[in-house]
């Protein structure tokens, strides 16, 4: 009950100067996480840096709610690399390994195919209808590194869309209610 | 200032922080092992090699895999991912890599192994290259971490070749 009154009572006490400078550093908190995603992309030079594992297809090194952190680079693709790509017509990044590589010869493209660690057979079922291999521009990144666990607070956010519209709107409500 | 919600906030990040620390220094002392790994490959026998309807060679063949992958495990170690994969060239082709065999370790003790197996998954050539072709084994390891950088390395054996001719 207290807890309320005090609400009450500091939304009474609101001063549009203090209302707006609350605002802005709000704004520039959003703004800076959007800067350092931005820089990150640069900086691995993939679309997307980081990745959360949503499948058990690459257990047991990768579980569900796992992050993995992407690098793309110029280099050939090889056998052996964990790699991140979207296959045509599908939005969801995939994260499986490479067990096929065919190299052409004078212009450097490369069929590519892939096997989640997990599953029994390669990933031509996967793939677009008739496509049997996957080409550089399918593949967005590289695995380098992974932290356990973090992701789940993204999975979490996705599959239950109501915890992101209360979490977004208790932020909110603290940054009003807040005096400093 | 010293409220319930500062106080839990300060704790929070703090308590965030120090992980992603320990993460960090957890993944960089990986650097430090020592790390001799070694293995063996002998082709025990083709099975058969035939050219496939759609006009590409496949063969299969039966190995034997001899490894010491002990000294890559550290205790930052989730698993190794070991696989052994041939690798040739075409007039097509300046590189192929077919993987043929994997397997998950998982623990150290598990990570000095002999196995008598024939391939995984298919030698499929794009085209019908195979005979006679040189090619080279390669044994990879993948070190997944329990937390941070992962490790890829190989060891590769030469000097195999394919049959002459189709059987």
């Amino acid at each position: 009950m207290g807890l309320i009154g005090e609400t009450i009572d500091s939304i009474k006490s609101i001063q549009i100067r203090q209302l707006l400078t609350q605002a802005i550093s709000l704004g520039m908190i959003v703004t800076s996480a959007l800067i350092i995603w931005k820089a990150l992309m640069c900086v691995t030079g993939s679309e997307s840096p980081v990745v959360v594992v949503l499948s058990g297809s690459m257990e047991p090194g990768f579980k569900r709610g796992d992050i993995l952190f992407l690098r793309m680079s110029k280099d050939p693709i090889r056998a052996g690399e964990i790699v991140v790509f979207n296959v045509d017509g599908r939005d969801i990044p995939i994260v499986h390994r490479v067990i096929k590589v065919h190299e052409r010869e004078n212009t450097g493209e490369v069929d590519v195919l892939t096997k989640g660690d997990n599953n029994y057979g390669d990933d031509r079922l996967l793939y677009a209808e008739g496509q049997q291999w996957l080409h550089r521009h399918h593949i967005m990144g590289r695995a380098v590194g992974f932290l356990p666990y973090v992701g789940w607070v993204t999975i979490i956010m996705t599959e239950k869309p109501i915890i992101k519209y209360i979490l977004i709107g208790a932020l909110g409500l603290l940054v009003i209610t807040s005096k400093d | 200032m010293h409220s319930f919600g500062y106080r839990a906030n300060a704790l929070l990040t703090f308590a965030v922080t120090i992980l992603a620390f320990i993460c960090a220094i957890a993944s960089f002392s990986d650097n430090f092992s020592n790390q001799a790994p070694s293995a063996q490959i002998q082709i025990l026998n083709i099975n058969w090699f035939q050219k496939q309807p759609h006009g590409n060679d496949e063969v299969s063949l039966t190995m034997n895999i001899t490894a010491d992958l002990q000294s890559l495990f550290t205790w930052n170690t989730k698993q190794v991912f070991a696989f052994v994969a041939a690798e040739y060239e075409t007039s097509k082709n300046t590189l192929n890599q077919v993987s043929l065999w994997d397997a998950i370790i998982p623990e150290k003790e598990e990570a000095n192994f002999w196995i008598q197996i024939s391939n995984k998954y298919r030698f499929i050539d794009q085209g019908h290259n195979l005979r006679g072709k040189d090619f080279n084994l390669t044994l990879h390891w993948h070190v997944m971490p329990k937390t941070g950088k992962m490790f890829a390395d190989k060891i590769v054996m030469s000097g195999y070749r394919l049959p002459n001719a189709y059987r």
